[in-house]
């Protein structure tokens, strides 16, 4: 049982980085992989600069921020260079591999001795309760947020340049300088994460990115087919989704590792499940067609 | 209005596929001018309106808005003057947002998109009031997703978004291309009573030679990248539906 509501928690600490592949995805229908590089970065920052004895709330606006940062270097390469988004995403998240290694200084920084951010806010003495609550407090002000974003002016031409650029474009908006504010709020979302994360888990480590955007996609196809289910499209449920999705995404890894499953292989439980959970809705599309 | 001299548009310039699109065209459209274009397939109606638009750039010449040299602004900078219904129903509207989401960008043409809430029930209420200008019943359907709807009532929203901020000049360019006849006819009455209501300056391209001959105060032929005829108002007044055919011939 420890076992799953760990996996709740992870997931909720998951959530700003489902939230940042959402905008990419479903809002900016970009395919937006920087988040391995920015996770990382989110990470690598919060360690380094916790380590050296800087507040945790400066740390993760300096985290939020080094995020952004990335995630306006792509936005930059993919609409001034016209080079394609994915690509865009591919060479920031490379370089910046290298960037992360020379910010922690070595491959892993433990943050055993560090005061964290859950030292800095305490709700309860229970250390995972007060875990508990601090990542439930930032996934209910993420979500409302979010949902707040999108429904501003600002945000429905959000919404309108992944949507329909023509359009847009003639009522007035300038789509590329959208798409760059778009990936820099999405992956300063995604280092959001780094920093919850490895304050977490105590440790920033150079390989904690990983793999990292596939969860985060199969977190927001999840919450997607849920809506789906639901027959409900307004936004406060999809946004809600992507949550649930975040979170069932890491009960369905932990499901596979309590049954037995060697822990190598979580890599490709992970993909084998994005897959599944892919192939599904696809068939599901075509049946009700 | 709208003013063009010495325009030449170029496309695959200095390759063996160049296509001489416009070539030295010089025109000037007044205001409140309701002007057809016509021409057949390639002779450079979509580019001048493209040109006008700001969607392709002049390889030679300038383009003036209200006296004011465009050439250098882009597409969506040009949009405070123009706005445009598009031959395909699809790219005039956002198909995942809902109709008042639509209207709501609309209404911000010239204004800045800010972080603030602009749907309130004030503005529901005037953009019903636009919407039912059309006579589609569409009014009771603002929070709809527009991809919902079939094509007709797609462009019919698309013209009244143009009405929802002060754009001057409306560029459709076969407007009517996608729909059936009876659509059809009910999108241009419509395009006819906001073009009049509102004031708008509008170019009109069509293949439809009844649309041509009844609509607007001014015709012009295109033909190889050139202005072929030049027919003003009191002339295109008395001109013959069949002569209008013959120009194909």
């Amino acid at each position: 049982m420890d076992f799953y509501t760990t996996a709740i928690l992870q997931g909720l600490g998951f959530t700003a980085l489902g939230l940042g592949i959402f905008l990419t995805l479903k809002i900016f229908n970009i395919p937006d992989i920087t988040t391995d590089g920015s996770y990382t970065l989110g990470g690598a920052v919060t360690a380094i600069m916790l380590v050296n004895g800087f507040n945790p709330y400066i740390t993760l606006l300096v985290a939020v921020c080094s995020g952004m940062i990335a995630g306006f270097t792509t936005g930059i390469i993919h609409t001034k260079l016209k080079v394609n988004a994915l690509l865009a995403g591919i060479l920031v998240m490379t370089a910046l591999y290298s960037i992360n290694l020379s910010i922690m200084g070595r491959s892993n920084i433990p943050l055993t001795q560090t005061p964290t951010i859950f030292s800095a806010i305490t709700f309860t003495s229970n250390e995972f309760n007060n875990k508990a609550v601090l990542f439930a407090l930032f996934s209910a002000l993420l979500f409302l947020f979010i949902n707040w974003l999108l429904k501003t002016d600002f945000g429905i031409a959000m919404r309108a340049t992944g949507n329909s650029e023509s359009m847009v474009r003639s009522l007035g908006v300038d789509t590329q300088r959208m798409k760059i504010i778009g990936l820099a709020l999405a992956n300063g979302l995604t280092a959001l994460s780094g920093f919850l994360i490895t304050q977490y888990q105590g440790f920033a480590d150079i390989n904690m990115g990983i793999g990292i955007v596939i969860s985060g996609l199969g977190a927001v196809i999840i919450g997607d087919s849920l809506v789906k289910l639901l027959r409900n499209n307004k936004l406060f449920v999809q946004i809600l989704g992507v949550i649930a999705g975040t979170i069932l995404f890491r009960l369905i890894l932990a499901f596979a590792l309590d049954s037995g499953l060697n822990p190598n292989y979580l890599k490709l439980i992970t993909a084998a499940i994005v897959l599944l959970v892919v192939s599904v809705t696809r068939f599901t599309k075509e049946e009700s067609r | 209005m709208i003013e063009l001299r010495n325009v030449y548009k170029i496309f695959n310039d200095g390759t063996a596929n160049a296509v001489h699109a416009l070539k030295d065209i010089n025109l000037k459209i007044e205001k409140g001018e309701f002007l057809v274009l016509l021409g057949s397939n390639g002779s450079g109606k979509s580019t001048l309106i493209n040109v006008i638009a700001g969607n392709a750039t002049v390889s030679s010449g300038d383009v003036l808005i209200e006296g004011k040299k465009v050439n250098h602004l882009k597409d969506f900078e040009r949009s405070k003057w123009i706005a445009r219904i598009f031959q395909n129903p699809l790219q005039g509207t956002a198909p995942d947002l809902s109709i008042i989401d639509n209207f709501r960008l609309a209404a911000l043409r010239t204004k800045p998109k800010k972080f603030v809430m602009g749907i309130t029930k004030k503005f529901r209420t005037e953009v019903q009031e636009k919407i039912r200008l059309l006579n589609m019943g569409l009014e009771n359907k603002l929070d709809s997703p527009v991809g919902s709807l079939s094509g007709g009532q797609r462009q019919a929203l698309t013209l009244s978004m143009a009405v929802m901020d002060k754009a001057k000049i409306l560029l459709m360019d076969e407007p009517t291309a996608a729909l059936d006849p009876k659509t059809s006819e009910l999108l241009m009455s419509n395009a006819v009573k906001f073009i009049s209501l509102f004031g708008f300056t509008t170019i009109f391209i069509t293949h439809h030679l009844k649309d041509a001959h009844r609509l607007g105060n001014r015709i012009i032929q295109m033909h190889d990248g050139k202005i072929f005829r030049d027919i003003q108002k009191a002339e295109k007044e008395k001109l013959q539906l069949n002569e209008l055919f013959i120009w194909f011939e």
